[in-house]
């Protein structure tokens, strides 16, 4: 059983997914973080890849993945400091970056790199669903990886349907039509999720895009299997001297003490 | 949609450049467009609108003029497609009068765009304020210091323009945080893209847009030579809307040797250039899979170009098919080749061309001209723009 059906199938509900940028605040910051996540709570990590021109974020991950590049990141990189991540962590982790990187790394190559390095699944919000179903798609199950597709508030209902059959892991339920970081309507978001649960998908559904504290974790996770930090995280890393204290303090914000 | 030279497959494919990769927040914008673009520009009023404007407003059809002096520089026939003398001084018009009123049909009251020199976002502030539509156009901060001129024009025909202060800060990051508005505005607002680039079906709208200039060719040159097909078109290419629209109507015709002149920079060794086809690899920046200048890495390299309009680190997907199929000759010129063939144009024609033109023209000193040739160059814009660049050279 893969990690990521491991997590769902013994935790339904208030799933902590917590997004961190590799290569930040330091090149070597990566494993640390991975291993404070898991020690204080969260439940899955989505490792983002610096990329010079990341369309779908905000400034707080836009800056952070300038800094991330600045300090010496890149896939080659990262693979190497994952190389011992499965030696001692045991956390469900995803990379998240976009299609240009991991098109010039080779996809093939690196679906394989990922999948020998204990990585469990992969979200590239610019890959085309035709060209997965076409040809990417084939190559991510062959290395056993997830593959997660994002949803938004104007995908229609059909369409939401063909994008969950064609994910596995989990669906990514983008909380709002809007770059990451960005404040929250939680009266419009609350009726989407409820859509989203009514329609009874296959995949389990994290909520992400504008979650960034106890509250909106909880809104978010009312009708779906939990939510995504992302923003609010790299924020409280950009001044943090110990990574490791920063992810407690910022965690036991978010879900109280573990 | 049969794929050819000019016409991308139904999934926006010049063979293997194209497509439309874009994030799930985009794809309900994108599709509206492809589902309808077609439709829409093939309905007899949107035609009859938008043919009126480019007659009435923007000063279609433009001439076809014969470079006498130059032709007898160069003992060839050389003609001119005057796009200076369109209203707002350059080619960009003939795409934004096309997607304004198509915006219009869809239904959106706000209107975003990027732009580089300035040249699009003008052409994009002029049409807004022509409907009473509102406008924001995102530039590049380094970009809003040294094309002063333009960002006042933008704000004088209403238009908001709002610096974009990532990564270089210049037409690359402009079109990302455009991208990012309209992630962040799905309904309302409609993104007239400037250039051949972007995702599908923006490419072929585009190409479509500024193929008026082609098929004014065409029939000029019947008129004034007797026969409608050149031997070569010439046009510079940064993302390559000009030069789409000069070659349209001619890129199934095999006579006809197609020649793009890419800008060479300080040179194509130098590190320090924007010549796609010479230095890039296949990779995918704004929405669409094409030749891109790029790291080992796959992160993107900041081009350099004395002309802000080539100042580009890729090409549109249609002239990426044409360099890599071989349909089309692609040359480059440096910016000293650029500055000497603008001072050269504007004293033997009487024309000061934009920096952007003067790549053309300086890529004629690069083929070997028979009397028998007949050469139409793209004169995309007029270079009042480019007057303090040109300036300093007369200084020095």
């Amino acid at each position: 059983m893969t990690r990521l059906k491991k997590l769902f199938n013994t935790k339904s509900s208030k799933v902590l997914n917590v997004y961190c940028t590799a290569g930040y605040p330091a090149l070597d910051s990566t494993l640390p973080i991975i291993a404070a996540l898991e020690k204080n709570g969260a439940d899955l990590v989505e490792l983002g890849m610096p990329y010079s021109d990341p369309l779908a974020d905000g400034p707080v991950i836009q800056e952070s993945g300038a800094r991330a590049l600045e300090n010496g990141m890149s896939i080659e990189v990262l693979f190497d400091q994952l190389k011992s991540l499965r030696d001692t962590s045991n956390i469900p982790v995803v990379l998240m970056g976009y299609m240009n990187p991991v098109l010039q790394y080779g996809f093939e190559k690196f679906c394989a790199a990922a999948a020998a390095v204990g990585v469990d699944g992969l979200i590239l919000p610019d890959m085309p669903a035709y060209e997965f179903e076409a040809s990417y798609g084939a190559i991510v199950k062959k290395h056993g990886l997830d593959f997660i597709f994002l949803v938004t508030p104007e995908t229609p209902t059909e369409r939401i349907v063909y994008l969950d059959s064609l994910s596995s892991g989990f669906l990514y339920a983008v909380s709002a039509s809007a770059t990451t970081g960005s404040a929250l309507n939680f009266d419009a978001v609350d009726t989407y999720l409820q859509k989203l649960k009514q329609m009874q998908l296959i995949n389990p559904i994290l909520v992400g895009f504008g979650v960034k504290d106890a509250a909106s974790f909880e809104l978010a996770s009312r009708h779906t299997a939990g939510a995504i930090i992302g923003s609010a995280y790299i924020k409280a890393l950009e001044n943090s001297v110990d990574v490791t204290s920063t992810t407690a303090q910022f965690l036991s914000s978010v879900i109280g003490q573990k | 949609m049969q794929q050819t030279f000019t016409n991308p497959n139904e999934h926006g494919y010049y063979g293997d450049f194209g497509g439309a990769f874009i994030p799930e927040m985009l794809f309900a914008n994108v599709a509206q467009l492809k589902s309808q673009y077609l439709q829409i520009m093939d309905d007899e009023d949107f035609k009859n609108e938008v043919n009126d404007l480019l007659h009435h407003y923007v000063g279609r059809p433009t001439p076809l003029f014969l470079a006498k002096r130059l032709s007898e520089q160069y003992g060839t026939t050389i003609y001119l497609k005057r796009e200076d003398l369109c209203h707002t001084g350059a080619h960009k018009i003939n795409n934004t009068i096309g997607q304004i009123i198509l915006a219009q049909k869809l239904g959106k009251t706000r209107i975003i765009a990027e732009t580089g020199a300035g040249q699009h976002g003008v052409a994009t502030a002029t049409v807004c304020a022509l409907k009473g539509m509102e406008c924001i156009v995102y530039m590049g901060e380094k970009d809003i210091e040294r094309q002063a001129p333009n960002v006042a024009r933008m704000r004088m025909l209403g238009a908001t323009v709002v610096p974009a202060t990532s990564g270089s800060k210049t037409l690359k990051d402009a079109t990302n945080e455009a991208i990012r508005d309209w992630i962040n505005n799905p309904t309302n607002t409609h993104y007239i893209i400037g250039s051949v680039v972007g995702p599908h079906p923006y490419p072929d709208m585009v190409a479509r847009f500024q193929s008026v200039i082609s098929a004014e060719i065409r029939k000029q040159l019947l008129a004034q030579t007797g026969t409608e097909l050149p031997t070569h078109v010439i046009a510079c290419v940064g993302g390559g809307s000009n030069a789409a629209g000069a070659f349209y109507h001619f890129l199934e015709e095999p006579s006809v040797q197609i020649v793009a002149v890419e800008a060479a920079g300080h040179g194509v060794q130098t590190n320090m250039s924007a010549a796609t086809t010479q230095l890039g690899t296949p990779g995918i920046l704004h929405g669409s899979k094409s030749l891109l200048m790029q790291t080992p890495d796959g992160q993107v390299i900041e081009p350099h170009s004395i002309s802000a309009g080539l100042d580009y680190p890729g090409i549109g997907p249609m002239h990426a098919n044409l360099y890599s199929s071989g349909r089309g000759l692609f040359l480059s010129a440096t910016d000293d080749e650029a500055m000497d063939a603008a001072f050269h144009v504007s004293k033997t024609e009487g024309i000061i061309p934009a920096l952007e033109t003067a790549h053309a023209f300086a890529a004629l000193d690069q083929i070997k001209w028979k009397p028998t040739d007949t050469v139409v160059i793209c004169l995309s814009g007029r270079g009042d723009k480019d007057l303090s660049t040109y300036m300093q050279k007369l200084d020095s």
